[in-house]
């Protein structure tokens, strides 16, 4: 079991209270009518499953019901850092 | 003054309209160190704003004499108690019969990018108090309700009894629950059961 840290309530909570919502950061293409097919079905269907660091939405569904970050590692299951959406992750695999 | 025209419905407006709580199949139970009842038919709105705007602030000060208390956090007065549940919302809680009203003087003191959503007859308000009742609790959520962690007037929702709950401790041996009307009756039995023994019994 993950102990998460909200970082709206600024608590960490059982999992049991989240739900992890898949890959974070993925921007909405702005102007859809004027993508390509390939474009708009990697925006759509295609997620990174990296070894290692990746950065999760999850939603704290039983709590506050705020979305934010967490970045993850993969590989150990260790929760490097939780943040909230808008806010960009401090640590990324380049660092 | 609110700028927005909202149609506010007074849901009870005589004493003949037929109100009926979820839980109106029960009634108050005591047991060893452990008394459980409902706070049946309580007024109950959702307020949400932003702190940063402080007529926002000011409006829910003067409505209802409460300052928004922060996170997991609540503030009370003799009739209402406002607890924090996100950073942009609140659930205010008092008297029976007086959601109209209250929500009629919060438009009044409010205006702008805000919301009150009378949510009374969605959910219900139930009393666990006694000096068992923290055991009850320990044994129905994951989280810690430890003194250390959860001292009088802290607020917090959470999964409870694979449901979910709204969790206030009002006093040392006083903890209030809100729950979903849907859930409320599952509720109810499961904290009867899990009061099963400290002497709690509907069969008594």
């Amino acid at each position: 079991m993950f102990y998460i840290h909200c970082p709206y309530c600024d608590e960490h909570r059982e999992e049991e209270e989240f739900h992890a919502k898949g890959q974070a950061h993925i921007a909405r293409p702005l102007d859809p009518d004027a993508c390509t097919d390939e474009e708009w079905g990697n925006f759509l269907y295609f997620r990174a499953n990296p070894r290692g660091i990746h950065h999760e939405l999850w939603v704290h569904a039983a709590g506050c019901r705020k979305f934010f970050n967490i970045t993850r590692d993969t590989q150990t299951y260790a929760i490097l850092e939780t943040y909230r959406l808008g806010e960009q992750p401090s640590v990324t695999s380049q660092s | 003054m609110s700028d927005t025209f909202t149609a506010v419905m007074d849901q009870l407006p005589t004493a003949d309209v037929l109100a009926r709580s979820p839980l109106y199949q029960h009634s108050a139970l005591r047991g060893d160190g452990l008394q459980l009842q409902e706070n049946a038919l309580a007024t109950q709105l959702v307020i949400r704003g932003n702190t940063d705007d402080a007529s926002f602030v000011q409006g829910v000060a003067k409505a209802t004499g409460l300052a928004l208390p922060g996170n997991l956090q609540s503030e009370a007065n003799n009739d209402w108690r406002l607890r924090w549940i996100a950073p942009d919302e609140w659930l205010l809680t008092g008297p029976a019969n007086a959601a109209f009203t209250m929500e009629t003087a919060l438009r009044e003191n409010l205006s702008g990018h805000y919301a009150v959503i009378n949510v009374s007859g969605g959910q219900t308000l139930v009393r666990l108090s006694g000096a068992n009742a923290r055991a009850v609790l320990m044994k129905s959520c994951p989280y810690d309700v430890h003194d250390r962690n959860f001292p009088a007037g802290k607020v917090v929702s959470t999964v409870f009894a694979k449901s979910q709950a709204i969790i206030s401790r009002l006093g040392d041996d006083e903890w209030e629950l809100v729950v979903r009307r849907s859930f409320a009756d599952y509720i109810w039995r499961w904290l009867v059961d899990a009061g099963q023994e400290f002497g709690l019994s509907e069969h008594a």
